[in-house]
């Protein structure tokens, strides 16, 4: 079978260059311009898909990216494969290799097809009511073991792709006075007018060749000239001018606020296959002053039993393919039609010789200018049609119709052209916000006045005559220009011939098929949603078209409701018994078409997916083997292995290290805000909770951070530096955060305050020096100020130098032992800490990473923010009230403190758990309970937060929140684990030296 | 994505330079320690949430810093107004710019 459906003629083809392509592996020959559905239909495939649910076969509806059935995956070489691509988009190039999809073995045999026996179990929410028994085996036994995996496997479009996407993706922002969105009449006399006043103008269109409707234009002149020699010179002016770009295979799949528009360019395959450099893809966010809305009309499919046949297709889409690609769709065809356009390709398809059995018009009387010239061409016409059954299964042999004159009749044929009319594509101007109007006249929806600064023009616009279309651009194009600030040219006239006009439509079913239980009559086909499902869903009460849409899936497709929304409508209405706008109108979102995810994350992929922040110290680790943990966007040393030691091993060493000797901790990524100002401490007093105006020059206080509503945010240690300047430190994760909270606070209520907030963290390299060797290490690099005990205590600050750069210097412990951190320039951090790590080796010293931090620190039950809390924890609840000012009047969270959840008895608190068997390590995370087998739906007494081996204390440990749990100190409670649950007993949540005798060392 | 006016940078930039900061004009109680519980959580939980003119806080985050409000139409998005932190809410923003 060689192109056996191929005719002469199709502009869009270069005969010159022939091409071959494989679909489901069997060989196939097409021409260069040639679609992957023309090139199909060419060599008389009709199969070219099966239906989501009920496997039906299915064959090619459309000529354009409304396609619902032609639903392909393409492979162009390892990893590069694409599901779901639409046949009518897909360029035919040499070695194309397509598949298609939702079948199994093969398109001819698909055992799936078995659901289409049992369609009636699988009618309107029938996953809401189906498949839900027995459940003797258990809650939802069946429906999670047999029903979903079985109902998953066989429901499905394409396959997603597993390797990694060897292509690049760009991304571009840009500018320009005026967009044209669609490249048909409307849009290039749009560009035309605008450009000629000098505006800089961007035309795009979704297909590889502009033009629209006037590619397959055979009888109307425009200016005097053929359609297409108009479109072509058209189309080479706008190239010339220096002010245009001409974006083909680009869809404007989205219009945000102001104009900012989403625009998908996706590059030819020989241009790739010239130039690897390029992308495959570039996703273009384009703010335009202006924008001309030309995005033309969608044919709609007529609702009738079987109408999803293969063979048959939309009138125009049948033009289309024989006057662009030379392909006839059948050699016998009926047209069956409500609108007067598909005259129009009946004519074009008699004069290339196909047979028109019939046209058969569902209007009343058919005598428009183009039901005469079919006459007046000797095709049969006849009128008051209705569809009543179609014979052939995996494609159309003939149809069932009853028509006057002639009565019922069974017409032989191999393709059935329907046309239902002409649906207005107002997507871009609905997502845009623009309100739309129900035309009853016109049965459409059509734009109302719009919101933001664009104009519809054409067949977007239900303008659709040509001749109208190309008045209506003109203009459009005008007023745009002149609103981006331009002089617009003079109003120019463009005489049209030979395009008559051409009227009708129809929306919904025929009152033969509403009502018809048996009827498989298709609203939705890929979805395969029919008649009755609607129906269905309207008497169980759904009422807003909105939940019509989502129990029935109708226009929830790729398609997106493209060919079947308007006609999903009208059924409801007239099920419902009332008006199309009484229904209402499903809301139109982005994307337009499916945009892949390539475009969407562009460049942001691997090392640029993310930023990723690195410490000064940051090489030294990774030079000595450190593993690293990720903490927000930094890249935080996590453990130092040694030689042959796993995470566990590691930690404990470093743990001990730490307790009997020193170790150097990396603590750079802390956040660091300086708070300067008169008012300083009077700020710092109504941010956290603690007092401050008291603290000393040169000590440092926990602060503790409320958000408003009284729960714990954020602490760290805050050091005075001078009677008007603070140090502040915050949490690795919150230091933004804190920033912004301060800021707002400062900027925005506590306004009479004299206070500068700078964000200092990336200024500062931290090295945290802890345990009972601290004070030995650092010495012999500290000048200029006194290290001991009475000079310098515990929670103290100094500023002075450390191996001769400026240091700042605090006596801190996050570990209890004897701390301290210094703080150097960052660009001096790593040689500081090459030092004193030199010297802490001669100590029996290491460096420690993020676990060994978290572990000590839990061994003294000091908190984590964000690990022992959740947003929903109070300083009482972690016993740190202690901290509060109580004397002051007011800091941010304070009166929350009193209303009636924060200040509820029986909170969960914290407490220490040790488990009954010292080896066992608790899960985070994991539900405590009171018994080990709590009834089913009691509530659990809290849950671990953090669990871990402790090297030093030779056993596990735990902290919970835990209801109530200070006073069940002692108690056994349980901890649930995947083997059970394991006993624990409660106790404080300090493990290790208790009253803190190590920190004063 | 929207076109943000700063009042103090004095021009319209995009909104990933921005973050939203909430509703505007909610003031916290001077003396938070003399109101009631009610008022309280009003003040804490309770926003006005309205399908149309709608006075937002912004915050320049990636230019000056500066907080300041926006007076947006929810359902169309357009900017009616944008004017710097304790200025008063105009009283019928006019459409300066669509």
């Amino acid at each position: 079978m060689s192109q056996a459906f191929r005719v002469p003629g199709g502009v869009a083809l270069d005969r010159a260059r022939p091409i071959s392509f494989t679909f489901d592996g069997v060989a196939y020959a097409g021409y260069e311009g040639d679609t992957l559905a023309s090139a199909l239909l060419a060599n008389g495939v009709r199969i070219v898909g099966r239906s989501y649910k009920y496997h039906r076969p299915r064959g090619i509806v459309s000529a354009g990216p409304e396609e619902p059935n032609a639903l392909v995956g393409v492979a162009r070489g390892p990893g590069r494969f694409t599901p779901n691509l639409r046949a009518t988009e897909v360029e035919l190039t040499d070695g194309l290799v397509a598949t298609s999809q939702n079948r199994w073995p093969s398109l001819r045999f698909d055992i799936g097809a078995i659901s289409d026996l049992l369609a009636p179990l699988f009618g309107a929410g029938f996953y809401y009511k189906t498949f839900m028994g027995p459940n003797w085996l258990g809650p939802n036994w069946a429906w999670k073991r047999v029903y979903e995996p079985v109902v998953r496997r066989a429901a499905g479009l394409g396959t997603a792709p597993t390797a990694p996407d060897p292509d690049r993706y760009a991304r571009y922002f840009d500018h320009c006075d005026v967009l044209v969105v669609g490249a048909g009449a409307a849009g290039l006399a749009a560009a035309r007018a605008a450009a000629d006043s000098g505006a800089d103008v961007v035309l795009c269109d979704e297909a590889a060749a502009p033009g629209g409707s006037l590619l397959a234009e055979t009888r109307a002149t425009i200016e005097g000239r053929p359609a297409r020699d108009w479109l072509a010179e058209t189309l080479q002016a706008l190239g010339a001018a220096a002010n245009v770009r001409i974006l083909t295979r680009t869809q404007a799949f989205g219009c945000y606020a102001q104009n900012f528009v989403g625009l998908s360019e996706r590059l030819p395959e020989p241009a790739l296959i010239a130039d690897p450099t390029l992308p495959r893809e570039r996703l273009w966010q384009m703010r335009a002053r202006e924008v001309v809305l030309a995005a033309g009309a969608i044919e709609r499919p007529l609702v009738f039993a079987d109408n999803d046949r293969p063979g048959i297709l939309l009138a125009e889409s049948a033009r289309r393919y024989l006057n662009l690609y030379g392909v006839k769709v059948g050699e016998r065809v009926v047209v069956v039609t409500a609108h007067d356009s598909a005259y129009r390709a009946a004519l074009d398809l008699a004069s290339a010789g196909v047979a028109v059995a019939l046209i058969a018009d569902l209007r009343d009387e058919a005598s428009g200018p183009l039901p005469q010239a079919a006459r007046a061409a000797g095709i049969e016409v006849a009128v008051k049609a209705s569809v009543h059954a179609i014979r052939g299964r995996g494609r159309i042999e003939a149809v069932r119709l009853a028509a006057h004159p002639g009565g019922m009749r069974t017409l032989a044929c191999d393709a059935l052209l329907m046309s239902g009319g002409w649906t207005p594509s107002v997507h871009l101007f609905s997502q845009a916000r623009g309100k739309l109007a129900f035309d009853a006249g016109l049965e459409a929806f059509r734009p109302g006045p719009p919101v933001a600064r664009q104009r519809s023009a054409g067949a977007c616009n239900a303008t659709f005559g040509l001749q109208e279309a190309l008045a209506e651009g003109d203009a459009a194009g005008r007023a745009a220009a002149e609103a981006a600030g331009r002089s617009p040219p003079d109003p120019r006239a463009i005489p049209v011939e030979g395009a008559p006009p051409a009227a009708g439509g129809t929306l919904g079913a025929p009152l033969h098929v509403l009502g018809d239980r048996h009827a498989r009559a298709f609203v939705d086909f890929q979805n395969d949603v029919c008649v009755k499902d609607v129906e269905l869903a309207i008497q169980e009460g759904y009422r807003s078209i909105e939940h019509v849409k989502r129990y029935t899936t109708t226009g929830m497709a790729t398609d997106q409701g493209k060919l079947s929304n308007m006609n999903a409508l009208a059924i409801a209405a007239a099920v419902r018994r009332t008006s199309i706008p009484e229904v209402g109108l499903t809301t139109f979102r982005p994307p337009y078409m499916p945009v892949t995810f390539g475009a969407f994350a562009g460049p942001a992929r691997d090392d640029l997916f993310d930023p990723a922040r690195r410490t000064p110290i940051h090489a030294w680790a990774a030079e000595r083997g450190a593993a690293f943990e990720d903490v927000g966007q930094w890249k935080r040393a996590w453990y130092f292995p040694r030689r042959g030691e796993g995470m566990r091993a590691a930690v404990a060493r470093e743990g001990r290290t730490v307790r009997a000797g020193v170790g150097l901790f990396d603590a750079s990524t802390l956040g660091k805000i300086e708070v300067v100002g008169r008012d300083a401490a009077l700020f710092l007093e109504r941010m956290y909770a603690n007092a401050f105006k008291k603290l000393e020059v040169g000590r440092c206080r926990y602060g503790l951070m409320l958000t408003e509503t009284g729960y714990l945010m954020d602490d760290g240690v805050i050091g005075r530096l001078a009677p008007d300047r603070f140090h502040v430190t915050t949490t690795t994760g919150g230091a933004a955060r804190v920033l912004a909270q301060m800021e707002d606070y400062l900027q925005t209520e506590f306004t009479d305050l004299e206070v500068w907030l700078t964000s200092t963290t990336e200024q500062w390299a931290t090295i945290a020096v802890q345990g009972p060797r601290a004070r030995d290490t650092i010495a012999p690099f500290v000048e200029g100020l006194d290290l001991s005990n009475a000079a310098f205590p515990h929670m103290s600050v100094r500023d002075g130098k450390a191996c001769g750069v400026p240091a700042r210097v605090m006596r801190v412990s996050f570990s209890g032992e004897l701390g301290y951190e210094i703080n150097v320039g960052s660009a001096y951090g790593l040689d500081v800490w090459k030092a004193l790590f030199a010297e802490a080796e001669k100590h029996g010293g290491c460096a420690y990473g993020t676990e060994t931090m978290h572990v000590l620190r839990a061994e003294k039950g000091y908190v984590i923010v964000g690990q022992e809390t959740d947003g929903t924890v109070t300083l009482a609840d972690l016993g740190l009230d202690w901290a509060i000012g109580k004397a002051k009047a007011d800091f941010v969270g304070k009166r929350s403190l009193r209303l009636a959840e924060p200040a509820r008895e029986g909170r969960k608190q914290l407490v220490g758990l040790l488990t009954e068997d010292p080896t066992v390590v608790l899960e985070e995370g994991a539900q405590v309970t009171a018994t080990a087998t709590p009834p089913t739906g009691s509530s659990a007494l809290g849950h671990i937060t953090s669990s871990y081996p402790s090297a030093t204390l030779g056993r596990s440990i735990a902290l919970a929140l835990v209801a109530g749990g200070r006073a069940r100190v002692g108690e056994k409670l349980f901890a649930s684990t995947a083997a059970g649950a394991v006993a624990a007993i409660v106790t404080a949540p300090c493990f290790f030296d208790p009253d803190g005798k190590r920190l004063h060392g | 994505m929207l076109l943000i006016p700063c009042p103090y940078c004095g021009m319209e930039r995009p909104e990933i330079e921005f973050r939203h900061g909430g509703e505007a004009h909610v003031v916290r109680p001077p003396d938070p320690s003399a109101v009631t519980d009610e008022a309280w959580t009003d003040y804490l939980y309770f926003r006005s949430n309205p399908k149309g003119v709608y006075a937002e806080r912004w915050r320049h985050v990636s230019g000056c810093g500066r907080f300041f409000n926006v007076v947006r139409d929810t359902v169309s998005d357009r900017i009616l107004a944008s004017y710097r932190a304790g200025e008063p809410r105009p009283a019928a923003p006019v459409e300066a710019r669509r």
